[in-house]
């Protein structure tokens, strides 16, 4: 569980995040929803030490993150996985190369092990063929595949996804998502998503956090989220759904 | 008003950079200690900063021993002194030529590179993903890459200095009809260890101090693509004329 308390970010004077209160089950999926903008990347980078608060804890197994020094953060990271938005994939090295990185680093396994495990890696995300592909040459559906098999490697606990459908088309966001909740299921993950798809975060999502304007407006299962009567939550819920209709016409 | 201003932010731009600068050094040299040694990673940059840059400071150091034969032999005549060519030059060339043409060489090819590789990492979060498998970006993006630049920009120079040389040989000896005898006699007596040990040691101070910059600058690049090559053309001032001055001032302090 990660307990995120009073969390407070700015940028040259401009208060980003002004005390984020939220708390993220264990073994859950959390969407975390909002305007673009609104500091949900920020949110999120701060989960993993890629930003430091100007105030607030975030507690995680119980140590308060804001505290670790950057070599006890190294530890905390081989437990908490980021999946960045364009997938971050080394792009000198081979897809089979990438999704090796974490493993010749860490595990110390003999390299037929770790061919092994890059292998089983690959064919969970179904990008086995690939192996031997440069990032470069692979599609952005592809890439994030590639992405969240390295992320993978070292067994995280905990993975934070930064926009993971963003740029796909309907199909593949759906086949991504599905792809994250069976690893999820396989690998017994804690899910946090940051997302602006309404649809499929009220249909994956075990609790959905609504952020806007620098706090959590409102955290909650999607039923809750649902019948929220939060003005902001009502807009945004309202105009995804009007957008799914209208596209729903247009294709029909 | 605006000047000051515009004047106060460039001077803050300045101590920040080269605090910035001195202590990314200083990171980079401190993880050379730590685990895992990066034994394969300092090859393949020694490679690419050493073993690919030969041509470029070979030519550079053939024409510029040539030209400065050339120069110097147009002042020794004057006063009938065309004996001390092979001499001459051959201090020139050890002592300033070589180190700071090799240097600037490296700059041009190799550390724009390497401002270029990193800042496009940066802005593509490769580097923030490096941090996120639990790996030091430094240890593993700068350190080999420093030693890489201590080891072979020295190494470079003194192919230089000896490149440079027969270019002065070949303009002072050949064309301009300098005995072959002189030519080498001159050059051994006013030539002496320290002159060559004196530039050897600049360049040291050159390879690291130019890694330093074009490290620094394109790991910590941002704003997109014109970030990059922003970053790039600073990187490659900073080191150039740096390089200048630190010669200014090491030849003035030690040599």
């Amino acid at each position: 569980m990660i307990t995120i308390r009073n969390l407070k970010k700015s940028f040259n004077g401009f208060q980003v995040l002004r005390g984020i209160n939220l708390v993220i089950p264990e073994g859950k999926t959390t969407f975390i929803m909002g305007q673009s903008g609104t500091g949900k990347s920020v949110l999120l980078k701060h989960l993993v030490g890629l930003l430091t608060p100007d105030e607030g804890e975030i507690w995680f197994e119980n140590k308060d993150l804001t505290k670790l020094s950057e070599k006890e953060w190294q530890e905390v990271r081989k437990k908490i996985g980021y999946l960045f938005q364009e997938g971050a994939l080394f792009d000198s090295m081979t897809v089979g190369e990438n999704v090796a990185f974490p493993l010749v680093e860490h595990a110390k396994l003999p390299e037929k092990e770790i061919e092994r495990e890059v292998d089983e890696l690959l064919s969970a995300v179904g990008l086995l063929e690939a192996k031997d592909k440069y990032p470069s040459e692979l599609s952005g559906g592809m890439r994030k595949r590639a992405a969240l098999a390295r992320t993978l490697a070292l067994h995280p606990q905990v993975i934070l996804f930064d926009e993971p459908t963003t740029g796909l088309d309907p199909i593949l966001q759906r086949s991504i998502l599905e792809l994250i909740m069976e690893v999820k299921r396989r690998f017994n993950l804690t899910c946090v998503i940051i997302s602006h798809d309404v649809p499929l975060a009220l249909r994956y999502a075990d609790q959905i956090a609504f952020l806007n304007e620098g706090i959590i407006v409102q955290a909650g299962p999607p039923e809750e989220i649902r019948r929220s009567d939060h003005p902001f939550i009502r807009k945004f819920l309202e105009s995804a759904l009007l957008e799914g209709v209208k596209e729903g016409n247009h294709e029909g | 008003m605006n000047l000051f201003y515009y004047l106060g932010s460039l001077f803050l731009k300045f101590l920040r950079d080269c605090g910035g600068i001195f202590i990314f050094f200083w990171q980079s040299l401190l993880a050379t200690f730590s685990r895992p040694f990066r034994a394969r990673l300092f090859i393949k940059h020694m490679e690419f900063i050493g073993v690919k840059s030969w041509l470029v400071v070979g030519l550079t150091a053939l024409f510029s021993g040539m030209v400065t034969a050339y120069q110097v032999h147009h002042a020794l005549v004057k006063f009938g002194g065309q004996s001390v060519l092979g001499g001459v030059v051959a201090l020139t060339l050890t002592r300033e030529l070589g180190p700071v043409l090799t240097a600037i060489m490296v700059v041009a090819r190799a550390g724009s590179a390497i401002t270029a590789e990193l800042g496009s990492m940066r802005i593509t979060e490769q580097i923030d993903a490096l941090k996120m498998m639990a790996v030091n970006p430094i240890q593993y993006l700068i350190t080999p890459r420093l030693w890489a630049g201590v080891i072979t920009v020295p190494l470079l120079t003194a192919m230089a200095n000896l490149i440079g040389i027969a270019g002065g040989y070949i303009v002072g000896v050949m064309v301009l009809g300098i005995d072959h005898g002189i030519f080498m006699a001159r050059m051994e007596d006013m030539v002496e260890l320290q002159d060559i040990m004196s530039g050897i040691y600049k360049s040291i101070f050159f390879g690291a101090f130019l890694v330093s910059v074009c490290g620094y600058k394109g790991y910590y690049a941002s704003g997109g693509a014109e970030g990059v090559g922003r970053a790039t053309t600073e990187a490659v001032v900073i080191s150039s004329v740096g390089i200048l001055i630190f010669d200014y001032i090491l030849t003035t302090l030690f040599f």
